[in-house]
């Protein structure tokens, strides 16, 4: 804190009182679900998705659509936070705990990238999608999710920044050694967690 | 794996400073660009961001990242250009408060995707104010290699959305959505596959800022035009302020 007073800045946003301490430092409060991407929205049919589990796994695993929903599917409500700033407060998503995926895989090593069509990548220490922290969500708000925010399907971690959650996800590697992925060698940061305002390299 | 990307040099931006005001300058009714003194400037990369925070004499603060307009060229300081939002908290402050001479908190540059580093040929598409990353980009260029093939697909909706109107140059096709200036014999109505080809840009890379909607339509109609996916950068602007 360098004591910086913006001279003549008053406005507040009005955030109610009871919401305010669920927002990151820096963060404000959306109601709609604005879309960050860095190129076109790919087309990935359902018949054509799958999700993989590949790398140092004891079994490498691949569902397809029909696979998918046949595992243990949850309702998960949880608050999502985007490093350009804005946070979305109790988003509804129906999907596949990464535990139920990550049971039948079994990772041998600590490190995942997830990667997705269209070539995007993001790394994610395994540690922080087990334990009920990650999903698979092919929905939200109880329709399909909708293409321009991944679907079919993304990847939902809600306790980091929303780029670490990748749309139209097609699987993930597990590495002995930590990968960088597309975001993190652009400028944001290797971890993400909005709590600590980690948003870009140094932070 | 293998990333679509080449690997970038490691450095980091990013410490809070308090930059200076010198100038400003009404682009539209509702777009103003501000010229900012930086005692820790670094250079940028046309198309990069800064981060703009706001701290109220309680505590309370507010974030908002804004494209970089200016070229690298111009050393020791930053032009932002800020599109005043309603309903925001940041913009319309810079709107109805900040003065010359006023100091703001910022941190940048920051991130290295939607960037040009000198590829060609260039094709740019922006909706209004989605035109300012590619306007660092266009200055760059202007200034270090005039020739290099590149070219500005500009859509606004209507003739006092115009931003930075007097350096639209042989270089940009503009076209107006809603309603054009009186006297105007160039193209009305929205981006379609004739205003791309009319850019007469062949390959290379594209780059495609604005609203959600507008890159959407943008980059399909691109993908219609034989750029593939991997040749078509996108940033688009949420419903922030």
């Amino acid at each position: 804190m360098n004591g910086f007073i913006s001279r003549g800045f008053t406005h507040r946003r009005r955030t109610p009182e009871e919401l305010a301490d669920r927002l990151p430092p820096g963060q404000y409060l959306e109601s709609g679900w604005p879309v960050l991407t860095a190129g076109p929205t790919p087309d990935v049919p359902t018949d054509e998705w799958s999700f993989r589990i590949d790398g140092m796994v004891a079994q490498p695993r691949e569902w397809n659509w029909e696979e998918f929903h046949k595992l243990p599917f949850e309702t998960i409500t949880k608050d999502i936070h985007c490093v350009t700033k804005w946070s979305k407060l109790d988003a509804t998503f129906g999907g596949v705990s990464m535990d139920v995926l990550l049971e039948e895989a079994e990772p041998l090593d600590a490190y995942a990238t997830f990667y997705s069509y269209g070539g995007y990548t993001t790394n994610v220490p395994v540690e922080e999608i087990t334990d009920g922290k990650a999903w698979v969500v092919t929905e939200y708000e109880g329709e399909p999710l909708p293409r321009e925010h991944g679907g079919p399907a993304r990847t939902l971690i809600p306790h980091l920044y929303f780029w670490k959650s990748a749309k139209w996800v097609h699987g993930m590697t597990v590495l002995d050694h930590d990968e960088p992925g597309f975001w993190e060698m652009n400028g944001y940061n290797n971890h993400g967690d909005p709590w600590r305002e980690e948003r870009y390299w140094g932070d | 794996m293998e990333s679509p990307l080449p690997p970038v040099e490691q450095r980091v931006p990013g410490r809070w400073q308090i930059g200076t005001v010198s100038s400003i300058k009404e682009e539209t009714p509702r777009v103003k660009s501000f010229w900012i003194e930086l005692p820790m400037w670094m250079p940028h990369l046309p198309g990069q961001h800064y981060d703009v925070r706001l701290t109220a004499p309680d505590g309370y603060r507010a974030q908002r990242s804004y494209s970089i307009a200016s070229s690298p060229l111009d050393e020791g300081r930053i032009e932002l250009t800020i599109d005043r939002l309603e309903d925001g908290e940041v913009s319309p402050y810079f709107h109805d408060v900040v003065v010359e001479g006023d100091q703001v908190e910022v941190r940048g540059p920051f991130t290295s995707y939607f960037v040009w580093r000198g590829e060609k040929p260039v094709l740019m598409v922006g909706g209004g104010s989605g035109v300012v990353p590619l306007m660092a980009m266009l200055r760059h260029r202007r200034r270090t290699m005039p020739d290099l093939p590149m070219r500005l697909v500009y859509s606004v909706r209507h003739a006092d959305d115009l931003i930075y109107a007097d350096e639209l140059g042989d270089d940009v096709v503009l076209t107006f959505t809603r309603d054009a200036p009186d006297g105007w014999d160039g193209h009305r109505g929205h981006i379609d596959a004739g205003l791309i080809a009319d850019a007469g840009v062949d390959g290379g890379i594209a780059f495609v800022c604005g609203s959600s909607g507008f890159v959407e339509t943008a980059s399909q109609l691109l993908l219609e035009s034989d750029y593939e996916p991997q040749q078509i950068r996108t940033e688009r602007f949420g419903p922030t302020g």
